[in-house]
Protein backbone atom coordinates (compact mmCIF):
# COMPACT_ATOMS: atom_id res chain seq x y z
CA UNK A 1 0.00 0.00 0.00
CA UNK A 2 1.20 3.49 -0.63
CA UNK A 3 0.17 7.02 0.47
CA UNK A 4 -1.78 8.27 -2.23
CA UNK A 5 -1.49 5.22 -4.56
CA UNK A 6 -2.23 5.00 -8.31
CA UNK A 7 -5.46 3.32 -8.31
CA UNK A 8 -5.33 1.30 -11.76
CA UNK A 9 -9.04 -0.48 -13.10
CA UNK A 10 -8.75 -3.27 -15.94
CA UNK A 11 -11.59 -5.33 -16.61
CA UNK A 12 -13.02 -5.76 -13.42
CA UNK A 13 -10.15 -6.44 -11.19
CA UNK A 14 -8.24 -3.34 -9.73
CA UNK A 15 -4.72 -2.76 -8.54
CA UNK A 16 -2.39 0.04 -6.80
CA UNK A 17 0.95 1.47 -7.47
CA UNK A 18 2.99 3.91 -6.41
CA UNK A 19 2.74 7.30 -8.33
CA UNK A 20 5.69 8.95 -10.48
CA UNK A 21 6.52 5.83 -12.63
CA UNK A 22 5.12 5.93 -16.78
CA UNK A 23 1.98 3.92 -17.19
CA UNK A 24 3.92 1.84 -19.57
CA UNK A 25 6.18 0.90 -16.58
CA UNK A 26 2.65 -0.16 -14.59
CA UNK A 27 1.36 -1.70 -17.15
CA UNK A 28 4.33 -3.99 -17.23
CA UNK A 29 4.18 -4.17 -13.43
CA UNK A 30 1.10 -5.86 -13.41
CA UNK A 31 1.99 -8.47 -15.75
CA UNK A 32 0.02 -6.68 -18.87
CA UNK A 33 1.23 -6.02 -22.71
CA UNK A 34 1.52 -2.79 -23.38
CA UNK A 35 0.38 -3.09 -27.44
CA UNK A 36 -2.92 -4.92 -25.46
CA UNK A 37 -4.37 -2.22 -23.65
CA UNK A 38 -5.51 1.18 -23.86
CA UNK A 39 -4.87 4.14 -20.94
CA UNK A 40 -7.01 5.96 -19.27
CA UNK A 41 -6.16 8.57 -17.05
CA UNK A 42 -8.85 10.69 -15.14
CA UNK A 43 -11.46 10.10 -17.62
CA UNK A 44 -8.76 11.35 -20.55
CA UNK A 45 -7.18 8.79 -23.25
CA UNK A 46 -3.28 9.35 -23.45
CA UNK A 47 -0.11 7.47 -24.35
CA UNK A 48 1.57 5.33 -21.97
CA UNK A 49 4.42 7.48 -21.66
CA UNK A 50 2.49 9.47 -19.11
CA UNK A 51 3.78 9.54 -15.80
CA UNK A 52 1.25 8.76 -13.40
CA UNK A 53 0.31 11.36 -10.20
CA UNK A 54 -0.48 10.60 -6.64
CA UNK A 55 -4.27 10.19 -6.62
CA UNK A 56 -4.89 9.43 -10.70
CA UNK A 57 -7.26 7.11 -11.44
CA UNK A 58 -6.52 5.03 -14.57
CA UNK A 59 -8.57 2.66 -16.41
CA UNK A 60 -6.86 0.22 -18.50
CA UNK A 61 -8.76 -0.79 -21.67
CA UNK A 62 -8.69 -4.28 -23.21
CA UNK A 63 -8.02 -3.68 -27.17
CA UNK A 64 -9.13 -7.15 -27.86
CA UNK A 65 -12.88 -7.22 -27.21
CA UNK A 66 -16.37 -7.31 -28.48
CA UNK A 67 -18.02 -9.71 -31.29
CA UNK A 68 -16.41 -11.20 -34.61
CA UNK A 69 -17.03 -10.35 -38.38
CA UNK B 1 4.07 13.32 -25.63
CA UNK B 2 2.54 15.77 -28.45
CA UNK B 3 0.59 15.62 -31.65
CA UNK B 4 2.86 15.83 -34.22
CA UNK B 5 -0.02 17.98 -35.93
CA UNK B 6 -0.38 20.76 -33.60
CA UNK B 7 1.56 20.08 -30.78
CA UNK B 8 -1.19 19.20 -28.20
CA UNK B 9 -1.09 15.95 -26.02
CA UNK B 10 -1.00 12.82 -27.80
CA UNK B 11 -4.02 9.98 -27.53
CA UNK B 12 -2.19 7.56 -29.60
CA UNK B 13 1.55 6.66 -30.06
CA UNK B 14 1.74 4.99 -33.23
CA UNK B 15 5.47 3.48 -33.06
CA UNK B 16 5.07 1.42 -36.31
CA UNK B 17 4.25 4.78 -37.88
CA UNK B 18 6.45 6.48 -35.70
CA UNK B 19 3.35 9.09 -35.82
CA UNK B 20 1.74 10.45 -32.29
CA UNK B 21 -1.28 12.14 -32.92
CA UNK B 22 -3.92 14.06 -30.50
CA UNK B 23 -7.94 13.34 -30.74
CA UNK B 24 -8.36 15.68 -33.95
CA UNK B 25 -5.90 14.76 -36.09
CA UNK B 26 -6.00 10.88 -35.16
CA UNK B 27 -9.78 10.68 -36.52
CA UNK B 28 -9.06 12.60 -39.86
CA UNK B 29 -5.89 10.10 -40.14
CA UNK B 30 -8.07 7.12 -39.68
CA UNK B 31 -10.35 8.82 -42.19
CA UNK B 32 -8.25 9.26 -44.98
CA UNK B 33 -6.19 6.07 -43.99
CA UNK B 34 -9.30 4.10 -44.45
CA UNK B 35 -10.63 6.09 -47.88
CA UNK B 36 -7.08 5.31 -49.26
CA UNK B 37 -7.38 1.49 -48.32
CA UNK B 38 -10.74 1.39 -49.72
CA UNK B 39 -8.99 3.31 -53.37
CA UNK B 40 -5.77 1.34 -52.99
CA UNK B 41 -7.34 -2.29 -53.32
CA UNK B 42 -10.50 -0.94 -55.36
CA UNK B 43 -13.20 -2.10 -52.92
CA UNK B 44 -16.05 0.04 -53.90
CA UNK B 45 -16.77 3.76 -55.23
CA UNK B 46 -19.72 5.94 -53.81
CA UNK B 47 -22.24 5.16 -56.19
CA UNK B 48 -21.86 1.21 -54.64
CA UNK B 49 -24.35 -0.15 -51.81
CA UNK B 50 -22.33 -1.37 -49.01
CA UNK B 51 -23.18 -3.33 -45.98
CA UNK B 52 -21.37 -3.41 -42.96
CA UNK B 53 -21.58 -6.89 -40.80
CA UNK B 54 -22.00 -5.02 -37.41
CA UNK B 55 -21.87 -6.78 -34.31
CA UNK B 56 -21.39 -4.55 -31.57
CA UNK B 57 -17.85 -4.55 -31.43
CA UNK B 58 -15.70 -1.34 -31.51
CA UNK B 59 -14.43 -3.05 -35.52
CA UNK B 60 -17.62 -2.97 -36.60
CA UNK B 61 -19.27 -0.10 -35.29
CA UNK B 62 -16.10 1.95 -35.64
CA UNK B 63 -16.36 1.12 -39.78
CA UNK B 64 -19.64 1.87 -39.98
CA UNK B 65 -19.06 5.18 -38.87
CA UNK B 66 -16.31 6.03 -40.75
CA UNK B 67 -17.92 5.04 -44.33
CA UNK B 68 -21.21 7.03 -43.15
CA UNK B 69 -18.66 10.14 -42.42
CA UNK B 70 -17.07 9.50 -45.54
CA UNK B 71 -19.95 9.81 -48.12
CA UNK B 72 -20.52 5.86 -48.52
CA UNK B 73 -24.44 4.49 -48.48
CA UNK B 74 -23.57 1.81 -46.07
CA UNK B 75 -26.41 0.09 -44.28
CA UNK B 76 -25.69 -2.06 -41.66
CA UNK B 77 -26.47 -5.94 -40.67
CA UNK B 78 -26.66 -7.26 -37.37
CA UNK B 79 -27.44 -11.16 -37.02
CA UNK B 80 -28.48 -12.58 -33.86
CA UNK B 81 -26.99 -15.92 -32.77
CA UNK B 82 -28.87 -15.96 -29.30
CA UNK B 83 -25.71 -16.13 -27.54
CA UNK B 84 -27.26 -15.41 -23.78
CA UNK B 85 -25.63 -17.68 -21.61
CA UNK B 86 -23.31 -17.39 -18.87
CA UNK B 87 -24.09 -13.20 -20.00
CA UNK B 88 -26.49 -12.20 -22.21
CA UNK B 89 -23.88 -11.16 -24.98
CA UNK B 90 -25.91 -10.80 -28.02
CA UNK B 91 -28.81 -8.83 -26.23
CA UNK B 92 -26.30 -6.36 -25.43
CA UNK B 93 -24.50 -6.55 -28.61
CA UNK B 94 -27.60 -5.59 -30.45
CA UNK B 95 -28.32 -3.03 -27.49
CA UNK B 96 -24.87 -1.25 -28.63
CA UNK B 97 -25.87 -1.18 -32.04
CA UNK B 98 -29.00 -0.14 -31.90
CA UNK B 99 -27.87 2.91 -29.32
CA UNK B 100 -24.95 4.06 -32.28
CA UNK B 101 -27.49 3.78 -34.81
CA UNK B 102 -30.95 5.14 -32.98
CA UNK B 103 -28.52 7.94 -31.05
CA UNK B 104 -27.19 9.67 -35.05
CA UNK B 105 -24.00 9.01 -33.30
CA UNK B 106 -22.40 8.28 -37.23
CA UNK B 107 -24.18 12.04 -37.91
CA UNK B 108 -21.83 14.00 -35.44
CA UNK B 109 -18.45 15.07 -37.12
CA UNK B 110 -16.73 14.98 -34.29
CA UNK B 111 -16.99 13.85 -30.50
CA UNK B 112 -15.07 17.20 -29.35
CA UNK B 113 -16.69 19.96 -28.57
CA UNK B 114 -13.70 22.37 -28.50
CA UNK B 115 -13.12 21.79 -31.63
CA UNK B 116 -13.09 24.84 -34.54
CA UNK B 117 -16.86 25.23 -35.21
CA UNK B 118 -15.67 25.54 -38.99
CA UNK B 119 -14.15 21.95 -39.45
CA UNK B 120 -17.66 20.05 -37.54
CA UNK B 121 -19.06 20.24 -41.22
CA UNK B 122 -16.61 18.26 -42.45
CA UNK B 123 -17.23 14.33 -42.82
CA UNK B 124 -20.70 14.42 -41.53
CA UNK B 125 -22.68 11.66 -43.46
CA UNK B 126 -25.80 12.92 -45.31
CA UNK B 127 -26.97 9.52 -45.77
CA UNK B 128 -29.75 8.36 -43.67
CA UNK B 129 -28.55 4.58 -42.62
CA UNK B 130 -31.03 1.15 -41.93
CA UNK B 131 -30.11 -1.11 -39.64
CA UNK B 132 -31.18 -4.53 -40.87
CA UNK B 133 -31.73 -6.97 -38.20
CA UNK B 134 -31.71 -11.34 -38.83
CA UNK B 135 -32.58 -13.23 -35.56
CA UNK B 136 -30.73 -16.58 -36.48
CA UNK B 137 -34.04 -18.55 -33.63
CA UNK B 138 -36.85 -16.19 -35.62
CA UNK B 139 -35.52 -17.14 -39.05
CA UNK B 140 -34.63 -20.80 -38.38
CA UNK B 141 -36.00 -22.13 -34.49
CA UNK B 142 -33.12 -22.46 -33.06
CA UNK B 143 -30.00 -20.44 -31.55
CA UNK B 144 -26.53 -21.09 -32.29
CA UNK B 145 -25.68 -22.71 -29.00
CA UNK B 146 -28.49 -24.88 -29.92
CA UNK B 147 -27.60 -25.80 -33.39
CA UNK B 148 -24.32 -26.27 -31.98
CA UNK B 149 -25.20 -29.07 -29.73
CA UNK B 150 -27.44 -30.73 -31.80
CA UNK B 151 -24.90 -30.83 -35.08
CA UNK B 152 -21.65 -32.78 -35.56
CA UNK B 153 -20.12 -29.07 -37.32
CA UNK B 154 -20.80 -27.33 -33.36
CA UNK B 155 -19.51 -29.73 -31.09
CA UNK B 156 -17.02 -28.89 -28.53
CA UNK B 157 -17.38 -25.60 -29.69
CA UNK B 158 -19.95 -23.31 -31.47
CA UNK B 159 -17.28 -20.90 -33.17
CA UNK B 160 -17.54 -23.28 -36.91
CA UNK B 161 -21.64 -23.68 -36.71
CA UNK B 162 -21.65 -19.59 -35.89
CA UNK B 163 -19.04 -18.81 -38.53
CA UNK B 164 -20.94 -20.97 -41.53
CA UNK B 165 -24.61 -19.36 -40.32
CA UNK B 166 -22.84 -15.51 -40.35
CA UNK B 167 -21.48 -15.89 -43.67
CA UNK B 168 -24.39 -17.71 -45.20
CA UNK B 169 -26.67 -15.28 -43.85
CA UNK B 170 -24.47 -12.32 -44.86
CA UNK B 171 -23.94 -13.23 -48.23
CA UNK B 172 -27.49 -14.05 -49.23
CA UNK B 173 -29.02 -11.23 -47.47
CA UNK B 174 -26.62 -8.73 -48.88
CA UNK B 175 -27.91 -10.15 -52.47
CA UNK B 176 -31.39 -10.22 -51.51
CA UNK B 177 -31.21 -6.21 -51.04
CA UNK B 178 -29.67 -5.41 -53.92
CA UNK B 179 -25.87 -4.67 -51.74
CA UNK B 180 -23.22 -4.54 -54.22
CA UNK B 181 -20.46 -5.02 -51.24
CA UNK B 182 -20.16 -6.34 -47.67
CA UNK B 183 -17.77 -4.87 -45.45
CA UNK B 184 -16.45 -6.41 -42.26
CA UNK B 185 -14.52 -4.61 -39.96
CA UNK B 186 -11.41 -7.39 -39.74
CA UNK B 187 -8.34 -5.24 -38.39
CA UNK B 188 -4.84 -6.36 -39.16
CA UNK B 189 -4.43 -8.23 -35.89
CA UNK B 190 -7.33 -10.51 -36.92
CA UNK B 191 -5.65 -10.59 -40.22
CA UNK B 192 -2.02 -11.85 -38.83
CA UNK B 193 -3.48 -14.28 -36.45
CA UNK B 194 -5.27 -15.56 -39.44
CA UNK B 195 -2.35 -15.58 -41.18
CA UNK B 196 0.11 -16.90 -38.35
CA UNK B 197 -2.16 -19.79 -38.06
CA UNK B 198 -2.76 -20.84 -41.73
CA UNK B 199 1.67 -20.37 -41.98
CA UNK B 200 2.03 -22.49 -39.24
CA UNK B 201 0.39 -25.70 -40.85
CA UNK B 202 1.66 -24.03 -44.16
CA UNK B 203 -2.16 -24.43 -45.57
CA UNK B 204 -1.15 -22.64 -48.63
CA UNK B 205 -4.74 -23.18 -50.35
CA UNK B 206 -5.86 -20.38 -47.28
CA UNK B 207 -3.11 -18.05 -48.03
CA UNK B 208 -3.94 -17.92 -51.45
CA UNK B 209 -6.67 -17.17 -50.81
CA UNK B 210 -6.68 -14.40 -47.82
CA UNK B 211 -6.92 -10.91 -48.99
CA UNK B 212 -8.44 -7.33 -48.69
CA UNK B 213 -11.34 -7.90 -50.89
CA UNK B 214 -12.91 -11.46 -51.84
CA UNK B 215 -14.13 -10.55 -55.85
CA UNK B 216 -17.91 -11.57 -56.77
CA UNK B 217 -16.08 -14.24 -58.94
CA UNK B 218 -19.06 -16.42 -59.47
CA UNK B 219 -22.79 -15.78 -59.14
CA UNK B 220 -24.18 -16.15 -56.25
CA UNK B 221 -21.62 -14.45 -54.45
CA UNK B 222 -21.56 -11.09 -53.30
CA UNK B 223 -18.07 -8.55 -53.16
CA UNK B 224 -16.28 -9.26 -49.66
CA UNK B 225 -14.35 -6.36 -48.14
CA UNK B 226 -12.22 -5.39 -45.28
CA UNK B 227 -10.89 -1.48 -45.16
CA UNK B 228 -9.93 -1.26 -41.80
CA UNK B 229 -7.63 -4.30 -42.60
CA UNK B 230 -4.29 -2.26 -42.29
CA UNK B 231 -5.43 -0.44 -38.78
CA UNK B 232 -3.93 -2.19 -35.10
CA UNK B 233 -6.82 -3.51 -32.82
CA UNK B 234 -5.59 -0.95 -30.62
CA UNK B 235 -6.29 1.85 -33.50
CA UNK B 236 -10.02 0.98 -33.79
CA UNK B 237 -10.40 1.15 -30.23
CA UNK B 238 -8.90 4.38 -29.74
CA UNK B 239 -10.43 5.87 -32.38
CA UNK B 240 -13.98 4.32 -31.19
CA UNK B 241 -13.39 5.82 -27.75
CA UNK B 242 -12.30 9.55 -28.98
CA UNK B 243 -15.62 9.13 -31.22
CA UNK B 244 -17.64 8.43 -28.04
CA UNK B 245 -18.83 5.12 -29.54
CA UNK B 246 -20.49 2.83 -27.33
CA UNK B 247 -19.32 -0.84 -27.74
CA UNK B 248 -19.50 -4.43 -26.26
CA UNK B 249 -16.55 -4.86 -24.16
CA UNK B 250 -16.50 -8.59 -23.35
CA UNK B 251 -15.81 -10.99 -25.79
CA UNK B 252 -18.24 -13.54 -27.30
CA UNK B 253 -17.65 -16.17 -24.76
CA UNK B 254 -17.01 -18.75 -26.68
CA UNK B 255 -14.48 -16.73 -28.09
CA UNK B 256 -12.52 -16.62 -24.77
CA UNK B 257 -9.08 -18.48 -24.41
CA UNK B 258 -9.21 -19.51 -28.16
CA UNK B 259 -6.09 -19.80 -30.44
CA UNK B 260 -6.98 -16.96 -32.43
CA UNK B 261 -6.52 -14.74 -29.31
CA UNK B 262 -3.43 -16.73 -28.22
CA UNK B 263 -1.97 -15.90 -31.50
CA UNK B 264 -2.66 -12.45 -31.20
CA UNK B 265 -1.16 -12.58 -27.67
CA UNK B 266 2.09 -13.41 -28.93
CA UNK B 267 1.91 -11.33 -31.99
CA UNK B 268 1.66 -8.20 -29.62
CA UNK B 269 4.84 -9.90 -27.18
CA UNK B 270 6.64 -9.93 -31.13
CA UNK B 271 5.22 -6.24 -31.17
CA UNK B 272 6.36 -4.90 -28.58
CA UNK B 273 10.37 -5.69 -28.62
CA UNK B 274 10.05 -5.12 -32.39
CA UNK B 275 7.27 -2.46 -33.35
CA UNK B 276 5.93 -2.59 -37.11
CA UNK B 277 6.41 -6.19 -37.14
CA UNK B 278 2.98 -6.99 -37.23
CA UNK B 279 2.88 -4.82 -40.00
CA UNK B 280 5.12 -5.84 -41.35
CA UNK B 281 4.25 -9.33 -41.72
CA UNK B 282 0.81 -8.18 -43.44
CA UNK B 283 2.21 -6.07 -45.86
CA UNK B 284 4.94 -8.29 -47.29
CA UNK B 285 2.78 -11.14 -47.03
CA UNK B 286 0.33 -9.16 -49.14
CA UNK B 287 2.94 -7.95 -51.77
CA UNK B 288 4.57 -11.96 -51.90
CA UNK B 289 0.57 -12.71 -52.91
CA UNK B 290 0.38 -10.30 -55.34
CA UNK B 291 3.14 -11.26 -56.96
CA UNK B 292 1.43 -14.71 -57.33
CA UNK B 293 3.61 -16.65 -54.60
CA UNK B 294 0.62 -18.02 -53.36
CA UNK B 295 -0.69 -18.37 -57.51
CA UNK B 296 -0.68 -22.20 -57.84
CA UNK B 297 -2.58 -22.93 -54.93
CA UNK B 298 -5.64 -20.92 -55.43
CA UNK B 299 -7.90 -23.82 -57.23
CA UNK B 300 -11.10 -22.67 -58.29
CA UNK B 301 -13.78 -24.91 -57.21
CA UNK B 302 -16.59 -26.00 -59.62
CA UNK B 303 -19.36 -24.83 -57.64
CA UNK B 304 -23.27 -25.23 -57.70
CA UNK B 305 -26.47 -23.99 -56.66
CA UNK B 306 -28.03 -25.46 -53.58
CA UNK B 307 -31.37 -27.63 -54.72
CA UNK B 308 -32.96 -25.70 -51.64
CA UNK B 309 -32.08 -22.02 -51.10
CA UNK B 310 -29.89 -21.41 -54.47
CA UNK B 311 -26.99 -20.28 -52.86
CA UNK B 312 -23.21 -21.27 -54.41
CA UNK B 313 -22.30 -25.00 -52.73
CA UNK B 314 -19.21 -26.85 -53.45
CA UNK B 315 -21.00 -30.38 -53.98
CA UNK B 316 -24.05 -31.09 -55.63
CA UNK B 317 -27.58 -31.63 -53.53
CA UNK B 318 -28.26 -28.91 -50.12
CA UNK B 319 -25.55 -26.56 -48.75
CA UNK B 320 -23.76 -27.03 -45.81
CA UNK B 321 -26.13 -24.70 -44.34
CA UNK B 322 -29.66 -26.12 -45.22
CA UNK B 323 -27.87 -29.35 -44.23
CA UNK B 324 -26.80 -27.91 -40.76
CA UNK B 325 -30.35 -26.20 -40.14
CA UNK B 326 -32.03 -28.85 -41.91
CA UNK B 327 -33.78 -26.45 -44.19
CA UNK B 328 -35.83 -28.11 -46.86
CA UNK B 329 -37.88 -25.53 -48.23
CA UNK B 330 -36.23 -21.79 -48.50
CA UNK B 331 -37.02 -19.37 -45.90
Amino acid sequence: MYNRAVQITYRDRQYETKPNITARDAIKKIGLDPEAVLVVVNGKLMTDDVVLREGDEVRLVAVVSGGNF
Amino acid sequence: MKCRKCGASAIINMRHHKLALCGEHYEEWVLAQTDRAIDKYKMFTRDDRVLVAVSGGKDSLSLWDVLLRLGYQADGLYIGLGINAPLPYSDASLDKTRQFVDGGQWAVGSSDDTRDASRITHHVSLFTPTLRIVDIQAAYGRTIPEIARAKMRGQGKPCAACGLTKRYVMNRLALEKGYTVLATGHNLDDEIAVLFQNTLRWQTGYLARQAPVLLASRAGLVKKVKPFCRFYERETATYALTRGIEYIYDECPHAVGNLTNFYKTLLNQLETESPGAKLSFYLEFLRARGEGAFEQFNQVETLHACEICGQPTSAPGRCAFCRMWDVSAIV
